[in-house]
């Protein structure tokens, strides 16, 4: 076994959802039920002051919280300032700040 | 698909008096192969099969690799179409998958730039100093087959029927992307519902298997195994499609496309070795027929006669579902009697250890 054939396979990059540890995912959304009703529209993204200067992604990150894909999540919501606009431009009317500092909360070890 | 859509799906086959043109790779792969095509045409079905010895390679691996310029393979394409013309015959057929494509490709390109036809007519005059005319009807070899599948079915000695519990054979069909992908009318039941092989599996008795990943590529993408890094992106897409079908318990796969075949045989011997997975009953992998080789079995042929020794998985456990009688001594000795050597023993032959069954189960 493990012959060197000089490539390995390569993984796939779609998110499994049914291998995904959804615990963290499911105490986000139970203490913040309204993030289920994102549409994904992405004014919180256009609108981000961070992300004006950064890489930083507020809706691929929250949404890949969601699905499970955990790692790297902190340090990115790191880079938020917590300014709030977000806030104001979401047609859904979801506390976008609440869940940067609650990502922060439930992720801060992965 | 609604069913009126389902005709334009189907194509106009020719009954009789081919021109077979032979595949560049398939006689090292699966070496028995086109001599069984030939042997089922010409012998027991009594047709007109001209193979002829001055055609070569359509040039499609070079092609699609970026080797070979488009005028250049427009220019070999004539030259077989002229072969044609001089023995005699109108209706093309090719071996291999990639050909197919690149005939039809070609044919529809000059059809949509009559231009480009005019100037690969002035190339090949000037040469090879010959002309000429299109063929009538162009098909692959697996829709001969199954434009024939029923008077098969009627010389048929061994039903695709499991002996040991009288039930069908479950079968998985996995047709070559450039089959009908590119130009889908071109093709028997389209892109998304080829029958070709399915109607071989059903008229001889087997039952086709319907899973999920069943129209995904193989993996053999020219690019993608050419270069030495880019394999794992190939051994991924037939890993994925192996995890798929294993739920369902296949008996075997069987391919009309040279690469696929190819590639699903040996990529799950890669498998077994680099993570130590098989996908088979019975900690074995899954056998990986042709058509020709299930068409061969189906009329009685000698597993050994069809080149069946030379696949990474073995198929003894499959002859013996199918109650064939084969003789165990002679699977690695030639036609000529010569001993022809004898591989290495595999993790996909000898019961691996981690099975998918017991993984995920």
């Amino acid at each position: 076994m493990a012959s060197n054939f000089g490539f390995s396979i390569s993984k796939p990059r779609v998110i499994d959802i049914d291998r995904n540890n959804l615990r963290k995912s499911n105490e986000i959304l139970r203490e913040m039920p309204e993030l289920q009703s994102c549409i994904g529209c992405g004014s919180c993204t256009a609108s981000c002051t961070a992300g004006n200067l950064t890489s930083y992604n507020f809706r691929k990150v929250h949404t890949l919280v969601r699905r499970g894909e955990y790692v790297g999540a902190y340090e990115e919501m790191n880079k938020c300032m917590l300014c709030g606009k977000c806030r104001l431009v979401c047609p859904r009317g979801i506390n976008t700040r609440k869940v940067a500092m609650l990502i922060k909360r439930k992720l801060g070890d992965f | 698909m609604k069913r009126s859509n389902w005709e334009e799906y189907q194509k106009s086959i020719a009954d009789d008096k081919y021109y077979y043109a032979r595949s560049c790779i398939r006689q090292n792969f699966f070496p028995g192969s086109e001599k069984a095509f030939l042997d089922i045409m010409q012998r027991d079905l009594g047709k007109e099969v001209f193979d002829d010895p001055l055609h070569t390679s359509c040039t499609g691996i070079g092609y699609h690799s970026d080797i070979v310029p488009l005028e250049t393979i427009m220019t070999v394409v004539a030259r077989q179409f002229a072969l044609m013309n001089e023995a005699g015959y109108e209706n093309f057929i090719s071996s291999c998958i990639t050909s197919f494509g690149i005939y039809t490709e070609l044919l529809s390109t000059w059809e949509e730039f009559p231009e480009t036809e005019e100037r690969t007519r002035e190339n090949l005059y000037k040469a090879t100093g010959r002309e000429f005319v299109k063929p009538k009807n162009l098909a692959h070899t697996s829709d001969i087959m199954f434009h024939h599948r029923h008077a098969i079915a009627e010389r048929m000695t061994r039903p695709l029927i499991n002996v040991n519990t009288g039930e069908p054979l479950r079968v998985v069909e996995h047709i070559g992307c450039h089959y009908a992908k590119i130009f889908p009318k071109k093709g028997i039941g389209g892109s998304e519902f080829p029958y070709v092989l399915a109607g071989m599996i059903e008229a001889w008795g087997g039952e086709v298997v319907d899973y999920p990943e069943r129209r995904h590529c193989c993996g053999f993408g020219f690019r993608n195994y050419l270069v030495q890094a880019n394999r794992g992106y190939s051994v991924a897409n037939s890993q994925k499609k192996l995890e798929s079908m294993a739920p369902y318990k296949p008996d075997f796969i069987v391919c009309n496309c040279p690469g696929c075949a190819m590639f699903l045989d040996k990529w799950q011997y890669t498998v077994a070795e680099m993570e130590g997975i098989t996908y088979g009953r019975g900690g074995r992998g899954i056998p990986v027929l042709t058509y020709e080789e299930m068409a061969g079995l189906v009329l009685g042929y000698d597993p050994w006669k069809l080149g069946m020794q030379m696949h990474q998985v073995d198929v003894e456990p499959l002859l013996d579902k199918m109650g064939v009688e084969y003789d165990p001594s002679a699977k690695y000795l030639g036609p000529n009697g010569k001993y022809i050597g004898k591989p290495e023993p595999a993790i996909v032959n000898h019961r691996s250890q981690r099975n998918l069954y017991s993984i995920k189960l």
